[in-house]
């Protein structure tokens, strides 16, 4: 450990200003402040600082997506030998499904840092750890089988235009993890969706699946009107369903969601509001049910699909949610209503917990401006009416 | 009743004026700066839309349309004045427009002075014209299906304007690349809000 503080001290000077690479500072700190705390201390003023600074913040959401990526790895193994026809033990479909994701994972983190060092560079500014989580959210809701090249250019487009534009992390609007998502949803769809997409090799090699294997998802049955095949909400709970790769286990979501907390990172305001929307959504339809897709009961919906993972891990993003305490009970209904809307009524898209999210991410602003805007009418009002009343005890004590 | 219902929510979130049709720009780039300028703004388009739609509806099935003039004898039957709807249409808008105008100045002054010239501008809004086209294209059965489509277009266009306008003003002192201040980054914004509307596209009413 002294060795490589020692080791860093002695290349510092190289990167600071007036050293030979003053050029890459902000790619030196980077590492630095990876390897070690920063011992700078504010020189003016009282500061009062919470060891929960941004490393530490993105490191314990990195954290709490870990359950649903081990899942994700075993469940990838679990699907492909079923979709072929075989039993294998733990281990083997563990080992096989985390063959298949460590490239997505890789792809996403080396393209996406690379993209964030490089502006980190060139805009002067430091290198934020922001994209630690969104690299992390990206291969966890793309399928298994989609080429590195999509997984990298959406990657890509995801920090330029999703959030470098708007001048790095903390002022994007749209969630950068979302964005990528549906950059491959509507550039590359029959990748994205699809019977197919969800098993690997399902799409090339489609002729060694045993018959009677759809690879359906459970909206896409339920979408379908083959209510018969839906799973049993136990199977989806546990997650031992296609899908997303970290999107199946509710379960493992759930850890998650405890960690992200009991932490007090993730707002519990958005996520209960979320369920609670598409709670609602569920009971209206089961009211005005004209299909079977609408009968089925509310809280199955919880489970089905991207729910859980979007209401747990993306609305609950602290960037592009509403700030005011208020407007996250009404960003998060809404979330959860509009998700549920569109993935039962919008026959265009099997899922619309990615596209709610993204719409109300547009409108969390507007939101945000009502509610502080009812706040200062509301204190405007409270402080004339005491003016008033001040004016006339002044008036009755003279 | 359910049919006007469908028509006012299709006009607003799916057949969106600014995200499905890209009309009315101009004015939804340049007037968005504030959220209570653009507030203005759309109330005065939903305003005159929902005036001249229902006015250039009527004008263009009593006037215009071939066979529209036979109430009057059954000789004009053989009529067809349609080569005029754009004329029709275009004055009912500007004199309309004129009429918020002096509204909006009698009784709005400093949102009078906000808009400046993107009020009177409200008549060569695209947006306003293409709600006048559209409902000749789609030839709605009768005047209370034209109203609500105006209505809704008119509040679809509203939400675009005043979703963008929050948008801005948060994004107001972020340290965004300098060539792509101002006008750019409202185009990146309008591009992704696209996007975000993408989610209503294909609902079938």
């Amino acid at each position: 450990m002294k060795g490589l503080r020692k080791l860093v001290d002695n290349i510092k000077p190289h990167f600071s200003k007036g050293g030979k690479f003053a050029m890459l500072h902000s790619t030196f700190d980077a590492f630095e402040t990876f390897l070690f705390v920063p011992n700078k201390t504010t020189r003016r003023g009282s500061h009062i600082r919470d060891n929960m600074d941004m490393k530490r913040t993105m490191i314990v959401v990195v954290l709490a997506t870990i359950p649903a990526l081990l899942f994700g790895m075993w469940n990838t193994g679990y699907q492909y030998y079923l979709s072929i026809g075989e039993t294998a033990g733990f281990w083997c479909n563990f080992w096989y499904g985390f063959w298949k994701v460590l490239p997505l994972i890789v792809v996403s983190y080396v393209a996406g840092l690379a993209t964030e060092f490089l502006f980190a560079q060139i805009r002067g500014h430091e290198v934020n750890e922001g994209f630690l989580v969104s690299g992390m959210l990206i291969p966890l809701i793309v399928p298994v089988d989609v080429p590195l090249w999509m997984v990298a250019v959406a990657t890509i487009f995801a920090v330029v235009i999703g959030k470098e534009v708007f001048g790095g992390t903390g002022m994007n609007i749209l969630n950068p993890a979302l964005t990528a998502r549906a950059f491959l949803f509507f550039a590359y769809p029959s990748w994205m969706s699809g019977d197919k997409v969800w098993i690997h090799d399902m799409i090339e090699n489609g002729s060694n699946v045993v018959d009677g294997f759809s690879g359906a998802t459970p909206l896409a049955d339920a979408a379908a009107g083959h209510i018969g095949s839906v799973p049993c909400w136990c199977e989806m709970f546990v997650g031992t369903i296609p899908g997303s790769i970290g999107e199946t286990s509710t379960l493992a979501i759930l850890i998650g969601a405890a960690i992200l907390l009991y932490t007090g990172i993730a707002s519990w305001r958005v996520m209960f509001s979320v369920v609670a929307g598409g709670l609602v959504m569920g009971l209206i339809l089961n009211a005005f049910a004209v299909n079977p897709f609408m009968e089925i009961p509310a809280w199955h919906h919880l489970l089905m699909g991207g729910f859980a993972f979007g209401a747990v891990f993306m609305a609950t993003d602290p960037v592009t949610a509403a700030q005011t305490n208020k407007g996250k009970y009404i960003y998060g209904f809404l979330i959860g209503f509009l998700a549920i809307l569109i993935r039962v009524l919008n026959p265009a898209y099997p899922e619309g917990m990615m596209l709610a999210i993204l719409f109300m991410n547009v409108f969390a602003p507007l939101i945000d401006h009502y509610v502080v805007e009812a706040n200062i009418k509301k204190r405007l009002k409270r402080a004339k009416l005491a003016a008033k009343s001040v004016s006339n005890q002044n008036f009755e004590n003279k | 009743m359910e049919n006007l219902i469908n028509i006012f929510v299709k006009s607003i979130f799916i057949d969106n004026m600014v995200f499905a049709y890209f009309l009315g720009m101009c004015s939804y780039l340049a007037v968005s700066k504030t959220v209570k300028t653009s507030v203005g703004l759309g109330l005065a388009v939903i305003f005159v839309l929902g005036i001249t739609v229902p006015v250039n509806y009527l004008i263009e099935n009593y006037l215009l349309k071939e066979g529209a003039l036979a109430w009057l004898s059954p000789s004009f039957a053989d009529v067809d004045l349609s080569f005029l709807s754009f004329i029709m249409f275009i004055a009912v808008i500007a004199s309309m427009v004129q009429l918020v105008e002096m509204i909006v100045e009698k009784f709005a002054p400093t949102l009078y002075a906000n808009l400046g010239i993107f009020l009177p501008l409200i008549a060569v809004n695209c947006a306003i014209l293409g709600g006048a086209l559209f409902m000749q294209e789609r030839e709605y059965a009768n005047i209370a299906e034209a109203t609500s489509f105006a209505l809704g277009s008119g509040i679809g266009w509203f939400l675009a304007i005043v979703g963008i306008a929050a948008i801005r003003e948060k994004i107001k002192y972020s340290n965004v690349p300098a060539p792509l201040r101002g006008l750019g980054i409202t185009f990146i914004i309008t591009g992704l809000m696209g996007i975000a509307f993408m989610s209503f596209m294909g609902i079938s009413l």
